[in-house]
């Protein structure tokens, strides 16, 4: 909410200078957001008289002037304005003046004649952001010679606050006057606002049917006024300054008294209306066009004001086209209600529409203020459009109005609230100078919320109010006290933050990509998985909840290709989504993307480019951090995303954890990139769980290595080797080495030569040759006959 | 015998042009071995009479240990030369860059919500974390926020459908820690929350940590202590002011705005706090009654207090950090600035 100072200062004066009033409105919550002044530095502009107009000799569109700006002599001057005219009253800005922008009015020539000044517009004066077409008219009643800034009263500054959603009471210069007087401990007073009584009879049946929505109308029929008549400078002036647009004077005065007193007007074109206004809930297939142009169908749960023919505005919200006044209106219907917030809440915004109206219907409109307002309103209006008032029509549902609040606030309670014991004085002032009836009893205060404030009703909704009156910052600091209760702590479950260690300390950047990617991004490396879609995404390319983290590493991965960085070694951590909503799973994850040179340049670095064994190597070595290693297996495998011979499925005692692959050149080339990434995703979850080391003697006996290689098939996976190994090898196998891995010369084509060192030691005697070669001979055995492999002759 | 001197001024010159510790034996040899031409002389002593035999006898054995030490001295001499060459000639540069794996580094919001869970678990929170997908229970109506509240046009949310959203807030975690648990509670819970506004100052995800402690005798003086001192430890400024102004949030009451005096300028005024000064970096308050009541905790037992913060703010106010989209373009040349 936007407001004038000065409108402000008529209701309540502290003596406060705007920057500390500013301050002093922020620290009791209504922060302000803004602070500027109504209009730009200018000076040499005094209120003139346009004494004689000609037409200029040599220019079309130029009049010759002569005006009395009060020094005596009338002053030639040369206006292009299509609207000056003889007799007006005018800010004219004199030779050695300076307008906004630093613009310096000097003596000229134009087109040969002297012109000593200018005529300005409103624009020119700063005081309208569009240039206007003529110049700024004045009221006849200006007087001529003044400091045109003095008898606009522009030294004025505009505050913005940022209210927040409980204080509707006070998006009016009505409530936060009153809030300045609590602060400040003053009175507050608004103009006298009398009955305007009825000069005619007229009046215009009112049916309420959803008592409930809108428990209170009041209706006023005026007759005979004159929508041509010009809005006072001084209201359109205000308006500006609060940031609301001058239409035509009925608007501008149900604009005025909404900004002055908080209560939404809606004036309707008595002619149009047929029958009987009926405020009701819209009907099955009801449509409406707004005062906006849009036509809108109406639902069942929005409030509408209605005429025998149907919906004429949406109530609290926005009025009809069609009911609205226009230039020929000659006798208006004053709309002047309480629309229950919850009736309005949260329709407004359905529609995709928010107003002026709807904001303070939403956070709850006082009651008891249609009656005043109406009142104002009328008062207003008749002096600028004259006519004449009917009596105003209650029509009223006292059951559905908000009932009174009675809160208690205890004494105790407060002081173990805020730490502090207030004087129980101060506390009972606050509470009535904030509008609340106080009843001091024994215990505390029994209270009643004022009708305007919708966001007091419980005892804490008292604290905060007295807290934020007496200041927050006034009140004491202290640190919380707890017990000192040990907690349970699993040793054997690794932190997220050691598993992103270990990939920091191993070269990786940590990325963080958004959840949500593009959908194509996704089909084309998981085709088959289904995941969330948002119903009102950003963009489209952050449509789809990630399946996955492989589109957003990969897109990271485009990201710094696209500049030049091209060793790329990231990692992420973060949900990803998988299954419809009804059942869906929500895993972290860890994965990571490696691409480039396998070492960074550097002096002595290899050339050599990442493959599937780095990534393997960063990955064991997380699997490592548990020391559970042997709870995991890899196993060849096939995903969408991946190279069909380069990945591996990944294992955590038989149950499926993630995968590990080269990315498909396929989906690579649809992706554009041009280079080869490895990547990897595993279950946090089980990436954590480690186990607690289990010490086992250190054995005093010496230990036997044998070396044994085999011609393995090209196709058998080396793991198939070690577990036929490990099983043969006995108890006492301490470590199984893979030390040599061959194919070529020497080597018969489709296989490969896989060396194997195999170490045993027992606990409590020294082993003899011949329990080895048992042993190995059991191995050699098994290995022929489950993998068909012979011993490297 | 009186070719002794001649023998010894001989051997010495020897001793002294020896290359090598080879050719050093090779004189021990030639002079002290066995057939040594010293050792010859000694063996010579039974031809000479028994008066001269002790005093030439003497002679002798002093040139014998004159020539040992001399030849002792040489071996040092050369080998430690020999050293000093070998030592030079493997002389490496040492301010080449060593080999090997340089290290990465955590993201920046990363390392903020990971000095911040530190700054809170040390002193008994708890971490908590929960779902981003969510219902519009946990979200909002547990959090006193009823579907037409004025406050849900705060938060711009993203739906899936009428129930299921994207968390706007880690609140949902403390809603689901206060049903599953009893007071006290003290957690803390960090996260990614999701709100559909994207422009130069919001992205349509961020990292929130969300504070909760639950206890009898809670008050907003606790408050207020816990979150001056979180946040002069997290910007490691012992006199770094701290104000707190009522503001409004559904599921707080009362409910506090927190701003600090401005990191960048120390309070005088710079284009970061608009030059106000202040800088707001928080939302606090007491727990809403209505929010305990959805998690069965009794009211008039047990009070609490809750607070939130936004990583990525934190993380520019605390790193200088210009750009919140920086934060998600996962520019390596950005990232590395924090390892």
């Amino acid at each position: 909410m936007k407001f004038s100072e000065q409108w402000l200062r008529e209701w309540v004066a502290p003596q406060l200078d705007t920057q500390a009033m500013a301050d002093q409105i922020t620290m009791a919550g209504l922060e302000v957001d803004a602070v500027e002044a109504v209009a730009a530095a200018f000076s040499g502009v005094v209120v003139a008289e346009v004494l004689t107009k000609e037409k200029h000799p040599d220019a079309d569109k130029l009049n010759v002037c002569t005006v009395n700006d009060g020094t005596g002599e009338p002053v030639q001057v040369v206006c292009g304005a299509p609207n000056v005219d003889v007799g007006q009253k005018i800010p004219f800005a004199q030779v050695g003046g300076v307008l906004p922008g630093d613009f310096k009015i000097k003596k000229a020539q134009l087109r040969g004649v002297e012109s000593r000044g200018m005529i300005c517009s409103a624009s020119e004066l700063g005081l309208e952001e569009e240039t206007s077409p003529g110049i700024l008219v004045l009221p006849a009643s200006a007087p001529v010679g003044t400091s045109f800034r003095a008898y606009m009263q522009l030294d004025d500054m505009t505050l913005e606050v940022d209210l927040t959603p409980n204080r509707g009471d006070c998006l009016s210069i009505k409530g936060l006057a009153r809030e300045v007087g609590v602060l400040n401990r003053l009175p507050v007073s608004g103009p006298e606002i009398t009955v305007v009584e009825a000069s005619i009879d007229d009046t215009f049946p009112v049916t309420i049917e959803a008592a409930e929505q809108c428990p209170r109308y009041l209706g006023r029929v005026i007759k005979g006024v004159n929508v041509e008549a010009e809005t006072p400078l001084w209201m359109v002036e205000r308006l500006r300054r609060s940031g609301v647009r001058s239409i035509d004077p009925v608007v501008d005065v149900t604009n005025y008294v909404m900004l002055e007193l908080g209560q939404p007007l809606h004036a309707f074109d008595r002619d149009n209306l047929q029958g009987g206004i009926t405020v009701r809930l819209a009907r099955e297939a009801e449509r409406l066009t707004l005062l906006d142009g849009q036509e809108v169908a109406l639902r069942p749960e929005t409030l509408v004001i209605a005429d025998e023919r149907g919906p004429l505005a949406m109530a609290g919200i926005m009025g009809g086209e069609n009911s609205g006044v226009n230039e020929k209106t000659h006798t208006i219907f004053l709309e002047s209600a309480f629309f229950a917030p919850l009736g309005i809440a949260g329709q407004a915004r359905s529609y995709g529409l928010h107003t002026d109206a709807s904001h303070r219907y939403e956070r709850g409109v006082d009651p008891e203020l249609p009656a005043m307002a109406v009142e104002r309103a009328t008062k207003l209006l008749m002096e600028i459009c004259g006519g004449q008032a009917g009596p105003v029509v209650e029509t009223v549902s006292d059951e559905h109005l908000p009932a009174p609040r009675i809160i208690m606030l205890r004494e105790a309670r407060l002081e173990s609230a805020l730490s502090k014991r207030l004087q129980p004085d101060d506390v009972t002032d606050i509470l009535q100078r904030l509008g609340l009836e106080v009843d001091k009893q024994a215990e505390g205060w029994s209270v009643v919320a004022p009708s305007w404030r919708f966001d007091v009703a419980i005892e804490e909704d008292l604290i905060e109010e007295v807290a934020r009156i007496h200041g927050y910052n006034n009140l004491p600091v202290r640190r919380p006290a707890a017990r000192l209760a040990l907690r349970p702590a699993n040793e054997a479950l690794l932190t997220q933050a050691q598993l992103r260690n270990q990939m920091v300390a191993r070269g990786f950047q940590e990325a963080v990509t958004y959840s949500f990617v593009a959908p194509d991004l996704q089909a084309a490396m998981l085709p088959d998985a289904v995941s969330p879609v948002l119903a009102n995404p950003i963009s489209s390319d952050l449509s789809v909840m990630r399946a996955s983290l492989f589109p957003g590493l990969v897109r990271a991965l485009e990201y710094n290709l696209n500049r030049q960085q091209t060793r790329v070694r990231i990692f992420e951590t973060g949900l990803v989504f998988n299954g419809h909503l009804d059942n869906l799973t929500q895993e972290p994850m860890m994965g990571a993307l490696v691409c480039g040179g396998r070492e960074g340049e550097g002096w002595n670095s290899t050339k050599a480019q990442v493959d599937f064994y780095d990534l393997k190597g960063d990955l064991e070595s997380l699997l490592a951090m548990g020391g559970a290693q042997e709870a995991w297996r890899f196993e060849p495998g096939e995903h969408p995303s991946l190279h069909p011979g380069q990945t591996a499925q990944l294992f955590y005692n038989g149950e499926p954890a993630g995968w590990i692959g080269t990315l498909h050149p396929q989906v690579r080339a649809k992706l554009g990139l041009k280079v080869d990434a490895v990547l990897f995703e595993v279950r946090l979850d089980v990436l954590s769980q480690g186990e607690i080391p289990a010490f086992e003697p250190l054995s005093r006996y010496p230990e036997v290595r044998r070396d044994l290689a085999f011609m393995l098939k090209e196709a058998t996976p080396v793991q198939a080797l070690l577990d036929c190994a490990k099983t043969q090898a006995g108890d006492y196998l301490k470590d199984i080495k893979l030390f040599d891995v061959y194919a070529g010369k020497g080597v018969a084509e489709g296989y490969k030569s896989i060396a194997l060192g195999l170490t045993w030691q027992h606990a409590s005697r020294t082993l003899n040759d011949e329990e080895i070669n048992q042993l190995v001979d059991s191995i050699i055995t098994n290995v022929r006959a489950e993998l068909d492999a012979e011993l490297r002759g | 015998m009186d070719h002794l001197p001649t023998l010894v001024s001989e051997a010495r010159d020897a001793i002294q042009a020896a290359q090598s510790v080879s050719a050093l034996d090779e004189l021990r040899v030639r002079y002290l071995g066995k057939k040594g031409e010293v050792t010859a002389l000694l063996k010579g002593l039974g031809k000479r009479s028994a008066e001269e035999r002790p005093a030439a006898g003497e002679q002798i054995n002093q040139t014998k240990q004159t020539l040992s030490a001399e030849i002792d001295a040489k071996r040092q001499q050369l080998e430690s030369e020999a050293l000093n060459a070998r030592l030079a000639a493997e002389r490496i540069d040492v301010t080449l860059p060593g080999r090997g794996q340089e290290s990465g580094g955590l993201h920046p919001v990363t390392r903020t919500l990971e000095r911040i869970e530190g700054l809170f678990t040390r002193i008994g929170y708890d971490v908590a974390v929960g779902p981003e997908i969510e219902d519009d229970y946990h979200n909002f109506e547990a959090l006193n926020i009823p579907a037409h509240h004025p406050a849900r046009g705060m938060a711009e949310t993203f739906y899936f459908d009428a129930t299921s959203l994207l968390r706007t807030h880690t609140s949902p975690v403390q809603v689901r820690t206060m049903k599953s648990s009893e007071p006290p509670i003290r957690i803390v819970c960090p996260g990614r929350v999701y709100r559909s506004d994207s422009d130069l100052t919001h992205t349509p995800m961020f990292h929130q940590v969300e504070g909760l402690l639950v206890d009898e005798g809670v008050s907003f003086a606790d408050l207020k202590g816990t979150i001056e001192d979180f946040l002069q430890a997290f910007f490691e400024r012992d006199d770094l002011s701290v104000r707190f102004r009522p503001s409004y949030f559904p599921f707080t009451e009362p409910s506090a705005e927190v701003d600090i005096q401005c990191v960048m300028c120390s309070g005088n005024g710079c284009r970061v706090c608009s030059h106000s000064g202040w800088l707001e970096v928080m939302g606090c308050g007491m727990v809403h009654p209505e929010v305990f009541r959805h998690s069965g905790i009794d009211t008039e037992r047990y009070t609490g207090f809750a607070f939130g913060m936004g990583a990525e703010r934190l993380a520019m106010l605390r790193y200088g950090v210009n750009d919140l989209r920086l934060f998600f373009e996962n520019d390596l040349r950005f990232l590395r600035q924090f390892t």
